[in-house]
């Protein structure tokens, strides 16, 4: 039987390039995926064939892209098995989607006494929202424990729970620095026990992982389609409807109405009341091919794939003097973070590049764990998708040693 | 003179780099020279000296010569930035400071390392190339 990047490397067009000369090795997928020719085509044929503004048009352009759109997100709905449509708003991606949380949720509910809990892996993106809503209303930010294995720290979480009665609190589903996949449910069920809302960044969940909003019991979830294959500047907010029906919107504008007028406007249902202007149509409607994609091949079939590459790397990896890995949680996306003893991740980022490699150095967006970690210089990271061969990673690992050897 | 000095000064670097065509082979010269160059003094290498890239970090300090002329001395904490800051300093110190305010920089496009400049490599060298500039034009104002 094939592998599961022999089935699937046909379908990536830029994965048969060069750079530099060498043969492309892209291992920058947690940074952003690359895209199917499925998901290429399909904007190229809304663009080329359907383009229209969507949700008012009388005329039949504007009825196709408008259901090409709205399948989009029966497909990201389906996905993540929220319990209808209107749970899913489309955003600009899990950055956007976290500050609509923030300014909507968080300006209608935190008051000077509130915390609003976060852990210390969080990317930027769950941090400096929430400051920055906290700021103006006077509430604080606390981040719990992360472990040395780069493992959530459980028993800091039940106490920070108990001494601070977070009115929200927020954590990724996986690290993008450390790869850490963390136990959501458990998280959300202690969270939601101590009567806080929860919202989980899925950014680097969604490429990699099953993900289903009911099993989890969260109040919000946000995911992001340019790392799960699918195009940039779109990405989703799940909300309960519960929640989101009381939740004030954020924007103003086109589409989020029902009616205007200067004695007082009345606000669209859901999900559109969250959604002001003309969207990114194109970005729907290939977001839900993407999922298709996933889907086709089999979400289990990634999962089990990345992780077995994970292992393999760590071991491959191990055999270079100098050589720590950080993020050895015993459940991981397909991330691997590293650092080499006395090196710069900067230059040891370049000197895969002229290889080849694509690689990300530095501190990934998640300065807050690097200080933590003591890591002054970040680290770097390689990370997988579907079509990553064991292979790349062996060659990876070769192109590593050379780099280490040119810099001693 | 000093508009000649450095544009002598960026041929022999292209011309020192003509001598790989490979890659790696010139990034094997340039940690070379991240490796030798003794950029700063210790005692400089201060938070008032930092330019603060997003990954790696770099040192500069300027100091006024004699007849309005600029010598600069830089470090950084990767060796490639280093070698990359140890090029700009031995293209540029010690030359006249208007030369340096309107100085065209094109020997790192000749040899290829034009990238290393680009704001998206954030490893500090274009804002040390930034404040040598800004410096140096501080200085040629003054004089003026």
């Amino acid at each position: 039987m094939s592998t599961l990047p022999e089935r699937v490397r046909k379908d990536f067009p830029i994965l048969a390039r060069e750079v530099h000369g060498k043969p492309l090795v892209y291992l920058d997928n947690a940074a952003s995926a690359q895209k199917p020719l499925a998901v290429i085509e399909g904007q190229r044929e809304y663009l080329a064939n359907y383009h229209a503004n969507i949700h008012r048009g009388a005329h039949h352009l504007a009825q196709l892209a408008t259901e090409a759109y709205e399948s989009g997100r029966s497909k990201i709905a389906a996905h993540i098995n929220a319990s209808g449509t209107e749970e899913i708003i489309f955003t600009a991606g899990s950055t956007d989607a976290i500050n609509l949380v923030a300014q909507a949720w968080g300006r209608a509910n935190l008051t000077s006494d509130d915390t609003v809990l976060v852990t210390h892996m969080e990317h930027h993106a769950n941090i400096v929202p929430w400051q920055m809503i906290c700021a103006e209303k006077g509430a604080r930010v606390v981040p719990v424990n992360v472990l040395d294995d780069g493992t959530l720290d459980l028993d800091d979480f039940r106490k920070a729970l108990e001494r601070h009665q977070p009115k929200l609190v927020g954590f990724v589903h996986a690290s993008n620095t450390l790869g850490t996949i963390n136990p959501v449910r458990e998280l959300t069920a202690l969270a939601k026990e101590a009567g806080a809302v929860t919202l989980i960044d899925g950014s680097q969940a969604v490429p990699h992982l099953a993900i289903d909003v009911q099993v989890i019991g969260c109040d919000f979830y946000v995911g992001t389609g340019h790392k799960a294959y699918g195009p940039t500047g779109i990405g989703f907010l799940f909300g309960r409807r519960e929640i989101l029906e009381i939740m004030p919107p954020w924007r103003g504008g086109g589409e989020m109405i029902k009616r205007v007028s200067f004695d007082g406007t009345t606000y669209n249902g859901l999900p559109h009341k969250f959604e002001a202007g003309t969207p990114h149509i194109s970005g729907g409607i290939a977001l839900g091919i993407a999922i298709d994609w996933i889907n086709g091949v089999g979400v289990e079939a990634i999962t089990a794939h990345e992780t077995a590459l994970v292992q393999h790397a760590h071991a491959a990896l191990g055999t270079l003097p100098g050589l720590r890995i950080i993020g050895t949680a015993p459940e991981k996306v397909g991330v691997v973070s590293l650092v080499v003893d006395g090196l710069h991740p900067y230059d040891l980022g370049t000197l895969l590049d002229g290889q080849g490699f694509a690689v990300r150095t530095g501190h990934h967006c998640t300065e807050p764990l690097m200080d933590h970690l003591g890591l002054e210089s970040g680290t770097l990271r390689m990370s997988f998708a579907a079509y990553t061969t064991r292979e790349e990673i062996d060659r990876a690992v070769i192109a590593l040693e050379r780099a280490i050897n040119m810099l001693r | 003179m000093s508009a000649e000095l450095i544009a002598s000064r960026q041929n022999d670097v292209i011309e020192e780099f003509a001598l790989f065509d490979e890659w790696m082979d010139k990034y094997e010269h340039l940690i070379e020279l991240g490796k030798d160059v003794p950029a700063i003094d210790a005692g400089r290498k201060t938070d008032d000296h930092l330019i603060k890239g997003c990954q790696s970090r770099v040192w500069l300090a300027a100091d006024e010569g004699e007849g309005g002329t600029v010598h600069f001395s830089a470090d950084s904490d990767a060796i490639i930035t280093k070698g990359l800051v140890g090029l700009m300093v031995r293209v540029l110190s010690g030359a006249d400071a208007k030369a340096i305010a309107e100085v065209d920089l094109h020997f790192l496009d000749a040899i290829g390392l034009h990238q290393h400049l680009s704001p998206t490599r954030s490893n500090g060298l274009a804002s040390m190339v930034q404040q040598m500039r800004l410096y140096a034009a501080a200085l040629a104002a003054r004089r003026a």
